[in-house]
């Protein structure tokens, strides 16, 4: 098969950030920066970024034509969104090993999505 | 394509292996072919098209090369510290002038190498693009949608992993031959495919990518007249690149075979693919890129969709499923019987497929389109909404929504 795009997307939650270790965080860097050269070397990383705290967040809503901001994220959830990869992979379950040498994964969770693209087949 | 870049890209495989032949390092050769042909491109629609365009390119891409050597073993002598200093410039002897290799063509051998076994598929197409088809690393970056840093990356990458393996710029040993070839030809038909599944408009560069596809196929044929399976190839690839015209509608939605308008269909290819593949079956070995063009030519070749032979569909979907074990083929093996026989048989051919979890969406969605045949709209309707949700296709599912829509 040809290769297809996966979105990694990191989740977090403030008390398990806070509840690590400085020798943790250090190897939560470590573990990112390798990750990234290598997926840079292989030739299969499209993107890729860590999010600013969630406490920055601006959500934006239109309604009737009018436009109205709020602080923080929209979903009302513990966990939230702290940074994502776009790579290309064979198929899922290479993503998958991706994403389970992450960190995150064994502090919160990583989710993999498939990416929707624009070919198709006629049936 | 113009005919400038056609004539470049003719003289991109050509040019490499006369340099590879000479000096060995692929990796290298193949950076100073592609600074030689973007030298051409900035020099010859002002200069003119010299007389021996080929002879052109194989000197500037070997005075590169030469430089490239050069600094690489300055390289090396620096990390293998001064004890080395006074070795020879091994790799810079300039000796005479390379020979153009006239009448050999080692295009083959090329392509075995850019679709060796070491190699991920990804890094098989990305090489065979460059290599082979002479296309700069941007635009496969931007067919295949990445930035071209990445598309960079991957081919160095393959180089390296060429090289690791230590294969040389040699013919596959006979006994390889047949798995290399049947590589070889995977990689193209997967070339083609990205082009053909692109939908038009949403991913302009992509439709480039079948014409590439049908060149270098015909490249191949060229030099193997009689392999059954490159003509199988290229006449399943014209069959089906022919009904391209025909298959996406406004915004690139998807139009299915049955509803496709087929005097928008390219006559002139499917003659050409028909003969092809006529000539194929009665004279070299069966083999499965012939049975699925002969599957083709009898779809191409209904004028109505309701003339379409389907009992002669089954009879080759019976042989193709001997030669390949493939998930997509019984599904299409379903809908022939469907077609047929009727929606209830076609469905019974389904069943043993819920197991295999090589299956996709594809396996709901022909489900949904049988169940839809045989009346049972409610049923119909709940499978083309799951199929909707799992295919990762934009077009596709908008299709499938539309299909389920139309049964609310």
């Amino acid at each position: 098969m040809v290769p297809v795009k996966y979105m990694l997307l990191i989740y977090s939650n403030p008390e398990s950030w806070a509840s690590l270790s400085a020798e943790q965080r250090e190897g939560l860097t470590t573990a990112h920066e390798t990750l990234a050269r290598e997926l840079t070397e292989q030739g299969l990383l499209v993107s890729a970024a860590g999010l600013a705290d969630p406490i920055t967040t601006r959500t934006v809503q239109v309604r009737d034509d009018t436009t109205t901001t709020t602080d923080g994220p929209y979903a009302e959830a513990k966990e939230h969104l702290a940074g994502f990869y776009l790579v290309e992979c064979d198929d899922i379950d290479q993503a998958i090993g991706y994403a389970a040498r992450m960190p995150d994964a064994e502090y919160v969770a990583v989710e993999v999505r498939p990416v929707m693209d624009a070919s198709g087949l006629e049936m | 394509m113009s005919e400038f870049d056609l004539l470049l890209r003719e003289q991109a495989p050509q040019v490499l292996s006369a340099l590879v032949r000479h000096y060995g390092h692929f990796d290298l050769a193949e950076e100073a072919v592609q600074e030689a042909l973007l030298a051409a491109t900035q020099q010859w629609p002002s200069e003119g098209v010299p007389d021996n365009p080929r002879g052109w390119l194989i000197r500037v891409g070997s005075r590169r090369l030469t430089d490239l050597l050069r600094s690489e073993s300055a390289r090396r002598r620096r990390e293998e510290n001064a004890a080395h200093l006074a070795a020879p410039e091994e790799f810079v002897a300039s000796g005479p002038e390379i020979d153009d290799p006239g009448g050999r063509d080692d295009t083959l051998t090329l392509l075995f190498l850019c679709c060796h076994p070491a190699l991920s598929p990804a890094s098989q197409i990305a090489l065979t693009l460059r290599a082979v088809g002479g296309l700069t690393t941007a635009q496969i970056a931007a067919a295949f949608l990445v930035p071209e840093a990445t598309m960079a990356q991957r081919i160095s990458r393959a180089k390296r992993s060429i090289k690791q393996a230590g294969s040389s710029f040699e013919m596959p040993p006979e006994a390889e031959r047949d798995e290399r070839m049947g590589a070889v030809l995977h990689v193209l038909y997967l070339i083609f495919n990205e082009g053909y599944t692109a939908s038009s408009g949403t991913s302009l560069h992509s439709a480039e990518l079948t014409t590439e596809a049908i060149r270098l196929v015909r490249g191949v044929r060229k030099l193997l007249p009689d392999d059954g399976e490159v003509a199988g190839l290229l006449a399943l690839m014209l069959l089906t690149d022919a009904r391209r015209p025909a298959r996406t509608g406004a915004e690139g939605s998807l139009i299915p075979l049955a509803e496709q308008d087929r005097s928008k269909w390219n006559k002139a290819t499917i003659v050409e693919g028909e003969a092809l593949v006529t000539d194929a079956l009665s004279r070299s070995q069966l083999g499965p890129y012939q049975v699925q063009a002969a599957i083709a030519a009898v779809h191409d070749t209904a004028e109505h969709a309701d003339d379409t032979d389907w009992r002669q569909i089954v009879a080759l979907y019976d042989v193709l499923e001997q030669l390949v074990d493939n998930p997509m083929v019984k599904l299409n093996h379903a809908v022939a019987v469907a077609m047929a026989v009727g929606p209830k048989e076609g469905l019974a051919v389904l069943e043993p497929l819920e197991a295999d979890d090589r299956m996709n969406h594809r396996l709901e969605a022909v489900r949904a389109h049988l169940l839809e045949m045989s009346g049972d709209t409610a049923a119909a309707r709940e499978s083309y909404l799951l199929a909707a949700r799992r295919t990762t296709s934009v077009p596709e599912r908008n299709y499938l929504q539309s299909k389920a829509d139309r049964l609310a």
